[in-house]
């Protein structure tokens, strides 16, 4: 006699893999499919128009520039901030770890509307920064910080387990081996956090490409200088123009997924490494 | 409560666990499915628990088909190699949960259940941990309690899946003992998974030594170790030396030595191989008829026994030899020496073994 | 003997620290601290001094106003019913994904998982605009909706909607790798001692992950509360209907009444607060597990 195979002997599997899908078909892949869609209707040119005006086209510079310098800083910085939050003690370092915790925690439009009062030319670092000549709000200075605002977590939280992972071991039989201290750090220990740095730096880098609150006030939202590109789908929406606005958005997803693509592989890689 | 396995197989995939096996268990009966990772006996195990479904055959507990059963009907007490104790309850609630769980009308009243807790805590002798988590407790006691814990509901019969598998040696060969004493006290029928060949020797009733899917032999400890159906079981069930024959009427012949293999008194002249356990080989300081000149290469003393490697003069083959510490002392033997070994007993396979 | 014993000491009462094998000079060590901490005031103490200052600047009376102002508490109440309502279906949507992914063995997990991440990737805005496609008078299901009067866009249930789509993931990605490392033995072992689906699921397995549940749920609602660019496409602003907390303080700051966008800031930076200290407080009891385990 035989009996008709089940999956587990665990009860609950139909029940919940057929909610969880439902779910996501209804909430998910059905919308995003209908975006896709949607643009499907346009003629090839009308798209082409949309995406490749020259305004638009200088959001996407804003947008990815913008992005990837704060990525950058972010990389250097935060990785910083990792090191010294694992490997140093200091008086308040457990206030300090909660903080870098603030960007996700905080409303995109109350950092949005702190940060353009502090960088006015009226506000508490504007003023000093006016007396050099140097304007950060309203400019794509302003956009800059506050990529660098949103992604800042990401480095230091994708970094941070790993460091404090990292083995003793192998610094020590680094030092043993005759190693000054800079070279074990540049030698042993950066490169078995580089997966984790990687993949910090590109969430942080899809995450700023896609921000909208914490921008649209530093940045003063100039035509063809400080537009960034959520905006313009924001404008066209606003507009009824509902085919330029999903040819737009259809760019920014493509360009999303294949971040997410290439954040996946750098966790595969990682994982194949043994790192994070 | 005794129990059939009938025809059982199962794949993963490409995989093949279980290739055709039955198994008749005795109710009472403390049995050791023994064999190496993949040979299937844990995929047996949990089919016989209901953690797993076969993809055919029959499984019966006391003649009642119970393959179409859901594991949590079926009564077994399975042990985990990992304990699998619930973290976040006492050890009380741990032992307690089984007749918790159990429909209202079952369910026996909270001073019954602190009772039957009590009594199975002090059998495992761990009654002053009633209030301690898991986490406060060593490997040794955590196992005893998951035993507890499977004891709370009375069930039919203990699977225990190498359930010392995670232990040091120490804790491990004392808590085989412990079983074996307890297995004796409540004569619940028992089926455990090891693939450690000690183990089952010591603690079983019967062994089943399993391999690729399949049942090599099925025997009492003594059966399966002086009796070795095959080279698989022979070799898998202590360590051995092998030597080559020449098997003809009746007889084989290792080297000079002719030994009786009656086994294959019709047999044509054929090549063969001589399995020699390493105790069974007696050591001479002197020549003798037939034996087998050999310089001593390595003596180790083991506690109270000696083991050496030996080089065979003729063909240089590395022969393992063990004898008792006072046997050796006796020979005046050191190592470098030559000296003459004579195996006592031997078993012949023909072919090219395993 | 004596003169090994001098070797290590150059005078009596001076003791030579011998290098550390593995550690950085102090000055290294402070320089880096002080650069970290440069850093982390320019881009989060300063921010959150600024909007803290500007709420209370013109004095508690002043904030107040601002808190209790019609509008504002109309926004404030259109919040709460938000998290109300997303955080515990995301909640239970996060629970059922994590038991079919670590309980079960089965083809696409690995494209589930990442279907799960993809709403962190996908730009708020767009989101929104998703929405406004499908359900927008204009889009696909509009006429439909209208038909039967019911309005999604420009009304509450868009906004509920594509906060839902953005806090998918968070209780979800911390329940599956968190279920999946525990693995399913515990829940066999109860079902071996007669338990049911619901007993083991209750008993053994929702204790086990409390405090992952716990840290996905406050993350969910932080970002539940905070959620702007998607809900900023979808609401149409209309003043005491569909304006969030956020949106609410974007209408304000645009009118130049800074201390009152200020001041309904504060609220939400309060609760920022008391979410990344919540999230401190999960990791370390978390880790204290982890540590006596």
């Amino acid at each position: 006699m035989s009996q008709s195979v089940n999956r587990s002997v665990i009860p609950g599997f139909g029940i919940t893999l057929g909610f969880s899908l439902l779910y996501l078909s209804l909430l998910f892949l059905l919308p995003v499919a209908g975006l896709f869609i949607f643009t499907a209707q346009m003629s090839w040119q009308d798209f082409w128009q949309a995406v490749s005006h020259p305004q638009v086209v200088a959001s996407y510079k804003l947008s990815f520039m913008a992005s990837f310098i704060g990525a950058s800083i972010n990389a250097v910085f935060g990785t910083l901030t990792a090191w010294v939050l694992v490997r140093y003690s200091f008086p308040g370092k457990k206030i300090v770890d909660a903080l870098v915790d603030l960007p996700f925690a905080l409303p995109t439009a109350v950092a949005g509307i702190a940060l353009v009062t502090l960088y006015a030319s009226t506000g508490w670092v504007g003023q000093y920064l006016d007396l050099f000549g140097i304007r950060v709000a309203y400019s794509e200075i302003g956009v800059v910080i506050a990529l660098t605002y949103i992604g800042l977590p990401f480095v230091v939280r994708t970094v941070q387990p790993v460091l404090a992972d990292f083995e003793k071991e192998l610094e020590e039989a680094s030092a043993a081996l005759g190693a000054s201290r800079l070279t074990t750090v540049r030698r042993v220990i950066l490169p078995s956090i580089l997966p984790a740095l990687l993949t910090g730096y590109a969430l942080a880098f899809a995450r700023a490409v896609g921000e909208y609150g914490s921008v649209i006030f530093i940045s003063g939202n100039m035509p063809f200088k400080t537009e960034i590109t959520p905006l313009l789908i924001v404008a066209k929406a606003e507009q009824y123009d509902y085919n330029g606005a999903a040819a737009i958005g259809v760019v920014m997803l493509l360009a999303a997924f294949l971040l997410l693509v290439l954040i996946n592989s750098l966790q595969w890689w990682a994982s194949k490494r043994g790192g994070a | 409560m005794s129990i059939s396995i009938e025809q059982v197989n199962k794949r993963f995939g490409q995989f093949v666990a279980l290739d055709n096996v039955n198994l008749a268990i005795k109710t009472g009966e403390l049995t050791a499915l023994l064999g190496p990772s993949g040979s299937g006996k844990t995929t047996l195990l949990r089919i016989i628990a209901g953690l797993e479904q076969a993809d055919s055959g029959i499984i019966r507990f006391n003649s009642e088909d119970i393959t179409g059963q859901h594991v949590s009907e079926r009564g077994v007490g399975f042990v985990f190699q990992h304990y699998a104790l619930f973290k976040h309850m006492t050890v009380f609630e741990n032992v307690a949960y089984g007749l918790t769980v159990k429909p209202k009308k079952f369910r026996p009243s909270k001073a019954e259940i602190a009772k039957k807790v009590n009594n199975l805590l002090e059998l495992v002798q761990l009654g002053w941990t009633a209030d301690r988590y898991p986490s406060q407790l060593s490997g040794g006691q955590r196992q005893r309690i998951a035993l507890a814990r499977a004891l709370a509901v009375e069930p039919k019969m203990l699977l225990l899946d190498e359930p010392f598998g995670a232990l040091d040696a120490k804790v491990r060969a004392e808590l085989r003992r412990w079983l074996r004493r307890l297995h004796d006290e409540i004569h619940v029928t028992s089926v455990f998974v090891t693939h450690d060949q000690e183990e089952a020797l010591e603690v079983a009733d019967r062994i089943v030594v399993m391999n690729k899917g399949r049942i090599e032999q099925d025997g009492t400890p003594e059966q399966v170790y002086d009796n070795p159906a095959n080279p698989f079981v022979y070799e898998f069930l202590g360590n051995v030396n092998l030597f080559h024959a020449r098997v003809k009427q009746g007889q084989s012949s290792i080297g000079k030595l002719n030994v009786p293999s009656p086994e294959y008194t019709n047999s044509d002249e054929q090549d063969g191989l001589a399995y020699v356990r390493p105790h069974e080989i007696d050591v001479f300081n002197l020549p003798q008829p037939d034996a087998i000149k050999v310089k001593l290469d390595l003596v180790t003393i083991v506690g109270p026994a000696v083991r050496l490697e030996v080089i065979a003069e003729s063909d240089q083959q590395l022969i393992h030899v063990e004898l008792p510490k006072e046997q050796f002392k006796q020979l005046n033997v050191k190592q470098g020496d030559i000296a003459w070994i004579l195996p006592r007993y031997t078993k012949v396979f023909l072919g090219e073994g395993i | 003997m004596s003169a090994e014993i001098r070797l290590h000491s150059n005078a009596i009462g001076t003791k030579t620290p011998l290098k550390q094998a593995t550690g950085e000079p102090a000055w290294v060590k402070w320089s880096l601290v002080g650069t970290m901490l440069v850093f982390l005031s320019l881009f989060l103490v300063l921010p959150l001094a600024v909007v803290l200052y500007g709420a209370f600047e013109q004095g508690l009376q002043v904030w107040w106003q601002a808190i209790v102002d019609p509008d504002a508490l109309a926004a404030i109440r259109l919040t709460l019913l938000v998290l109300v309502i997303v955080v515990p279906v995301n909640a239970i949507f996060g629970v059922a994904i994590a038991w079919a992914i670590a309980k079960f063995e089965f083809r696409g997990k690995t494209l589930l998982i990442s279907i799960i991440d993809m709403p962190f990737a996908i730009s708020p805005v767009v989101v929104g605009l998703i929405f406004v496609i499908f359900f927008g008078s204009h889009g696909w299901l509009g006429p439909w909706l209208a038909e039967h009067d019911l309005k999604v866009i420009f009304a509450v249930p868009g906004i509920i909607i594509v906060i839902l789509f953005g806090t998918l993931p968070f209780v979800a990605r911390e329940l599956i790798p968190l279920m999946q490392q525990q693995g399913k033995e515990e829940e066999e072992a109860s079902l071996t001692l007669g338990a049911n689906g619901w007993q083991t699921f209750w008993r053994v397995t929702l204790p086990n992950i409390k405090w992952g549940l716990i840290y996905g749920v406050v993350l969910c609602n932080a970002r539940a509360m905070g959620e702007f660019g998607a809900v900023a496409i979808v609401s149409g602003r209309i003043r005491g209907e569909t304006n969030t907390m956020p949106l609410h303080i974007e209408v304000l700051y645009n009118e130049y009444m800074f201390t009152a966008a200020f001041a309904v800031s504060s609220l939400l930076t309060g609760l920022a607060l008391v979410t990344i200290v919540l999230k401190s407080w999960v990791e370390y009891k978390d880790e204290r597990r982890h540590k006596t385990a």
